[in-house]
C-alpha cells in the first residue's frame, strides 16, 4: 500500500478510536451514542438472531428492483436519445437541472397515489437512479471514436454486429460509471423513502429504533447500511479503474 | 440561444401536457390539474399561516448553505494546496459523498435535538462534501506556471490570491457550489420531512395525514420551480465562467 494509503487507514482508525474514547469516557452520553465497539457486538447479535433479517432482505430486494429497472430503462432511453439528436437537445435542459429537484418531495404524492407499500419506494429509487444512467449512456456513446465506426463500415459489419462488437465495448466504461451511480442513488432513494414513511425495511427499522430511544438497535443498523454501501462502492470503484485502464490501453 | 429557449419552451409544454394527460387519465380526486395546482400555489402564498413555514425552511436552508460553503471551501482549498493531505482525504470524501446520508439523521437529532440546529446541520452535511471535492480539485489542478509568474512579478500574498488564484480556480469551484446548493436543499427538506414541526417539509408530511392532494402537489410544485430556477441561473453562470477560461 502507498504512503497515503497507510496514512488514510491510520486517520480512519484514529477517528474511530477517538469516538470510542469519548463514548467510554462519558463525554458523549449513552443516550446520544453507544461506543463503536458495542455497535459491532450488537450488530453481530442482530445478524445472528435473525430478528431483522426480513427487513434487511426487503430493503435489498427493493433496491435490486429499482436498480434493475433504472439500469434497463436508463440504457434503452440513453441509446434511443443518442439516435434522436433533435429530441435529445430538447430534453437536455431537464437532465441538467434534474438532480437539483428534491425528488423526495414527490414521495408524499406517490404514497397517496399508490398506497404505503413497495411501489412508491421503488419509484423514488428508480427516479433518483435512472437519469444518472441515461446521462452516462449518452456520454459513453458520444465518446466512441469516429474512426472505429468507419472501420466497422469498411469491414461491412451489420448494425447489430457494429453495436455489439464496436460500440458496446467502447462505451462500456462510461456506462459502468452510470451503473455505479445508479447503485448509490437507488440505495439513497430507497433507504431515504423507508426512513421518511413506510411500514418495514432497514430505513423504517432505524426510524423505529430512534423513536424508541433504542440506540442498541439503531446504531448497529446505521453502521450496517454505511458499511454495506461503502464496501459496494469501493469494489465498483476498483472495477471501474480496471475498465478504464483497459480502454486506455486497447 | 434562440433555439435553446425554444427547446426549453417545448419541454415545458410537453411536461404540462403529460401532467394534464395523467390528470385526465387518473380521474378527478387523485391528481390536481396543472392550472388548478398553480392557482393553489398562489392561494397558499396568500395564506398568512403559510409564510412562517416558508420562512423557517428558507432560513434553515440559508444557514445550512452558509456552513456548507464556508466549511467546504476552507477544507477543499487546504486539501488542494497540500498534495499528500489531498491524496489521503480524497477517497474518504468520495466515500462520504455516496453513502445514504439519510441514515445519519437520527444521529444528528440525538446530538442536536429536534429543531432548527438539526435541520441546518443535516442540510450542511449534504452540501459540504461536493463543495470540498470540487474546491480541492480546482486548487490541485492549478497550473503551476501561474504561481511562478506571480512570484516573478513579485505579487504579495493578497494580490496573488485575488488576481491569480481566484480567477483561475473560480469556474471549478463554482460548479461545486452549484452541486452543493442542490444537495443542501435536498438535505434541509429531508430533515424537515422526518423530524420537524415546522417548515415546508413538515407541511408536506402533514398534508399526507390529511390526504390533501392539492396541498401536496402545490408545495411540491413550488419547491421544484424554486430549485429549477436557481439551478438554471447557476448553470448559465457556470457555463460562462468555464467558457471564459
Amino acid at each position: 500500500m502507498s504512503r497515503a494509503g497507510w496514512i488514510r487507514v491510520s486517520v480512519v482508525v484514529a477517528a474511530v478510536a477517538a469516538v470510542e474514547l469519548l463514548c467510554q469516557g462519558g463525554i458523549i452520553t449513552r443516550f446520544t451514542m453507544i461506543p463503536p465497539s458495542e455497535m459491532v457486538v450488537a450488530l453481530a447479535g442482530i445478524l445472528t438472531s435473525g430478528r431483522l433479517t426480513p427487513a434487511i432482505v426487503r430493503t435489498l430486494r427493493i433496491v435490486g428492483i429499482a436498480l434493475a429497472a433504472s439500469i434497463l430503462v436508463g440504457f434503452v432511453l440513453g441509446a434511443l436519445l443518442h439516435a434522436l439528436p433533435r429530441v435529445r437537445r430538447t430534453v437536455d435542459p431537464l437532465f441538467a437541472t434534474y438532480y437539483a429537484i428534491p425528488i423526495y418531495a414527490f414521495y408524499p404524492l406517490f404514497i397517496v397515489l399508490f398506497g404505503l407499500g413497495d411501489v412508491p419506494i421503488i419509484i423514488i429509487g428508480f427516479l433518483l437512479a435512472v437519469v444518472a444512467m441515461i446521462v452516462s449512456t449518452l456520454n459513453g456513446f458520444d465518446r466512441i471514436p469516429r474512426a472505429l465506426l468507419k472501420t466497422a463500415r469498411i469491414y461491412r459489419m451489420g448494425r447489430v454486429r457494429t453495436a455489439l462488437q464496436v460500440m458496446m465495448p467502447c462505451a462500456a466504461p462510461y456506462i459502468f460509471t452510470g451503473v455505479k451511480l445508479a447503485i448509490a442513488y437507488s440505495f439513497i432513494g430507497v433507504i431515504g423513502a423507508e426512513f421518511i414513511m413506510s411500514g418495514s425495511g432497514m430505513g423504517y427499522e432505524i426510524a423505529f429504533a430512534y423513536n424508541n430511544f433504542d440506540n442498541k438497535v439503531m446504531y448497529p443498523l446505521i453502521m450496517l447500511v454505511l458499511v454495506l454501501v461503502t464496501i459496494i462502492n469501493m469494489f465498483l470503484h476498483f472495477w471501474e479503474m480496471i475498465l478504464f485502464e483497459r480502454r486506455r490501453r486497447g | 440561444m434562440v433555439t435553446r429557449s425554444r427547446d426549453i419552451a417545448v419541454l415545458i409544454v410537453v411536461i404540462l401536457l403529460i401532467w394534464q394527460g395523467l390528470y385526465q387519465f387518473t380521474g378527478t380526486g387523485l391528481l390536481t390539474a396543472p392550472l388548478d395546482t398553480f392557482a393553489r400555489v398562489l392561494r397558499l402564498l396568500g395564506t398568512p399561516n403559510f409564510w412562517p413555514h416558508l420562512h423557517e425552511s428558507a432560513s434553515a436552508f440559508l444557514r445550512a448553505l452558509a456552513i456548507a460553503v464556508g466549511a467546504g471551501l476552507t477544507v477543499g482549498m487546504a486539501l488542494g494546496a497540500h498534495r499528500l493531505s489531498g491524496e489521503v482525504a480524497e477517497p474518504i470524501l468520495v466515500a462520504l459523498y455516496s453513502i445514504p446520508k439519510v441514515t445519519l439523521y437520527p444521529v444528528v437529532l440525538l446530538f442536536f435535538g429536534i429543531g432548527m440546529p438539526a435541520k441546518v446541520v443535516f442540510g450542511a452535511i449534504h452540501g459540504v462534501v461536493p463543495i470540498a471535492i470540487f474546491a480541492m480539485n480546482a486548487v490541485r489542478n492549478l497550473n503551476p506556471i501561474y504561481l511562478k509568474t506571480a512570484q516573478i512579478l513579485k505579487l504579495g500574498p493578497w494580490a496573488t490570491a485575488r488576481k491569480v488564484l481566484l480567477p483561475a480556480t473560480l469556474p471549478e469551484i463554482f460548479t461545486g457550489l452549484r452541486v452543493g446548493f442542490s444537495l443542501t436543499l435536498v438535505g434541509t427538506l429531508l430533515g424537515e420531512m422526518f423530524g420537524s414541526q415546522r417548515g415546508l417539509g413538515h407541511l408536506l408530511m402533514a398534508a399526507i395525514g390529511l390526504y390533501r392532494m392539492d396541498t401536496i402537489m402545490a408545495i411540491t410544485l413550488l419547491l421544484v420551480i424554486f430549485a429549477i430556477t436557481i439551478n438554471s441561473i447557476l448553470l448559465v453562470v457556470d457555463y460562462r465562467l468555464h467558457r471564459r477560461v
